[in-house]
């Protein structure tokens, strides 16, 4: 066979399917919509995620410790201090806030200024900023780290600002292994719906297949239109996906945007792209495949003819 | 062409269809099967056209025991060989042209060449004209030429024909057996089942006869020595 021929016979199955799901439109829309919302939760799920990271920023990474030293200890002291401090394990970098440069950077971010000012000395102390490494950053080796600083007779206490950060991450962590099993039960639940979609079909088209076999139709080809049918309802219904997905962010946009703007944020919600959606048409087809060659696989074998 | 030997034939529900059948049909040769029906000639029919195994013996067709043949290498198997049906098995959602074709399509044929080999079948049965017309749309004698188009158009070395004439009235019942002869003239073997042994004496080819599923005339003679050069 030349791929001249090969090409025409795909393009013939593609045709036969798509024209077989033309004809029977209730049916077709119907399966489309279990197979488009099956796909759509999952990736709104994932959505959510990615959209709840990008919100909190850099927090994720700029999880720091504040090291506040007694009001005693002076500047020169506080220097010491740091080199010792870039000596503890886990430790990537150390700065020094002084006293009066904690005044400054207070006075101007916190809208505190007239107060501060009506103060006749500083009230701050002299502070050491602790970087842990990336290898260091998880909740028991930070828990650590704040223990050590604590025990130092300079310190006065200790504050892991990111708490909360670690916490949210640990949330998120959860929501993207949710994220994973949705996707898996949802996807068996596609095979599922495409599989039985096609056995349906398979027996539907007993007569028409029986008699193909007669003349000499091979498994392949008989079960290529159905192939072309499995997939085309994993393209359907992952365009549907996108589009339920699309329209859900329509109508959260605004209020999500007037949200972020109260916390002073210019965040904007994002929908699928690049990859994402790839992973989207490329996931939806490939279960649309495969649900039908299962089906196709386990039926057609059943259909010998008995002239 | 076609070689049984000791072929019986068992149907699940115990019924012996064939007992001990041997026989040789040599290449173009025209062989009528006759018998009484439930003598079990659409029994050897599928035999011979790999839809039954045989229970004992040996079914070789074209040099191929049916016996042995992979499952994967049954589509080109039947497609060597061209069937008639009783019922004639067409596809009654699909117009004349397209039934005809699917031996061509199957078998990956370019689409030019598709449409002048269904044209030339269908004109050989007297349907040309008709390849946009259903199945329903047509009388049964036509029905069963559709199914002979179809079974001829991929010009297999073999064609086995199971009462192909059953439907027919007498002058078309005659048009088509000539055409089967025209084809076992130009070196196509052709085995018919039929009861009307009116044609098979008007025809004069070789006379196989089945009776209770055992062979009572027309094939003994050349078998030995075919069977020891095999």
């Amino acid at each position: 066979m030349t791929p001249g021929t090969v090409a025409t016979r795909h393009a013939q199955a593609l045709l036969g399917a798509l024209g077989r799901l033309a004809r029977a439109p209730l049916a077709t829309v119907l399966t489309l919509l279990v197979i488009g919302l099956a796909l759509a939760l999952p990736a709104a799920l994932g959505l959510l995620v990615r959209n709840a990271q990008s919100a909190t920023g850099g927090f994720g990474r700029a999880v720091d410790m504040s090291v506040y030293l007694k009001s005693g200890v002076s500047l020169a002291r506080a220097d010491e201090l740091a080199v010792n401090a870039r000596a503890v394990p886990g430790v990537a970098a150390v700065s020094v806030i002084s006293a009066t440069e904690g005044l400054r950077q207070f006075r101007q971010y916190s809208g505190f200024g007239a107060a501060l000012d009506a103060l006749q000395t500083n009230p701050l102390p002299n502070v050491l900023r602790i970087v842990p490494r990336a290898s260091a950053s998880g909740v028991a080796s930070l828990e650590g780290l704040r223990r050590t600083f604590a025990r130092w007779p300079e310190v006065d206490m200790v504050q892991l600002d990111a708490q909360w950060v670690l916490r949210f991450n640990a949330i998120l962590a959860v929501v993207r292994r949710l994220v994973a099993i949705a996707a898996a039960l949802f996807g068996a639940g596609v095979l599922a719906v495409i599989g039985n979609t096609i056995r349906l079909e398979i027996l539907n088209r007993h007569d028409e297949i029986e008699v193909t076999k007669l003349v000499g139709g091979s498994n392949a080809f008989v079960r290529r239109p159905f192939l072309y049918t499995g997939t085309l309802y994993g393209l359907g219904g992952a365009m549907l996906a996108w589009l339920v997905l699309e329209g859900a962010l329509l109508g959260l946009r605004a209020p999500v945007a007037h949200l972020a703007s109260l916390y002073g944020s210019a965040f904007e919600l994002t929908g699928l792209a690049g990859r994402e959606l790839l992973a989207l048409f490329g996931g939806g087809m490939a279960l649309g495949w495969l649900g039908a060659w299962i089906s196709a696989h386990r039926h057609l074998r059943d259909i010998e003819p008995r002239a | 062409m076609i070689l049984l030997e000791r072929v019986s034939k068992r149907y699940p529900n115990g019924r012996e269809a064939l007992t001990n059948v041997s026989f040789f049909v040599d290449r173009g040769e025209l062989v009528f099967l006759t018998g009484r029906s439930g003598a079990g000639k659409s029994t050897l029919l599928k035999l011979i056209a790999l839809l039954e195994r045989p229970t004992r013996g040996t079914v070789t067709v074209n040099g191929r025991s049916t016996g042995t043949l992979k499952a994967r290498h049954i589509p080109a198997f039947r497609r060597q060989i061209g069937v008639v049906f009783q019922d004639h098995k067409l596809l009654a959602d699909r117009p004349v042209f397209d039934n005809v074709a699917l031996p061509l399509v199957v078998a990956g044929a370019p689409l030019a060449e598709i449409d002048k080999r269904v044209r030339a079948a269908l004109d050989q049965v007297g349907l040309l004209g008709k390849e946009r017309m259903l199945p329903m749309e047509l009388s049964v004698g036509e029905q069963q030429r559709v199914g002979i188009a179809r079974a001829i158009v991929g010009k297999p070395p073999l064609i086995v024909a199971d009462e192909p004439t059953g439907n027919l009235d007498p002058d078309l019942a005659l048009e088509v057996m000539r055409l089967f002869k025209r084809f076992s003239d130009v070196g196509v073997t052709v085995l018919v089942a039929t009861h009307d042994l009116h044609i098979v004496r008007e025809f004069g080819g070789r006379e196989i006869t089945l009776s209770s599923g055992q062979l009572t005339g027309g094939a003994a003679d050349p078998l030995p020595s075919l069977v020891a050069s095999r």
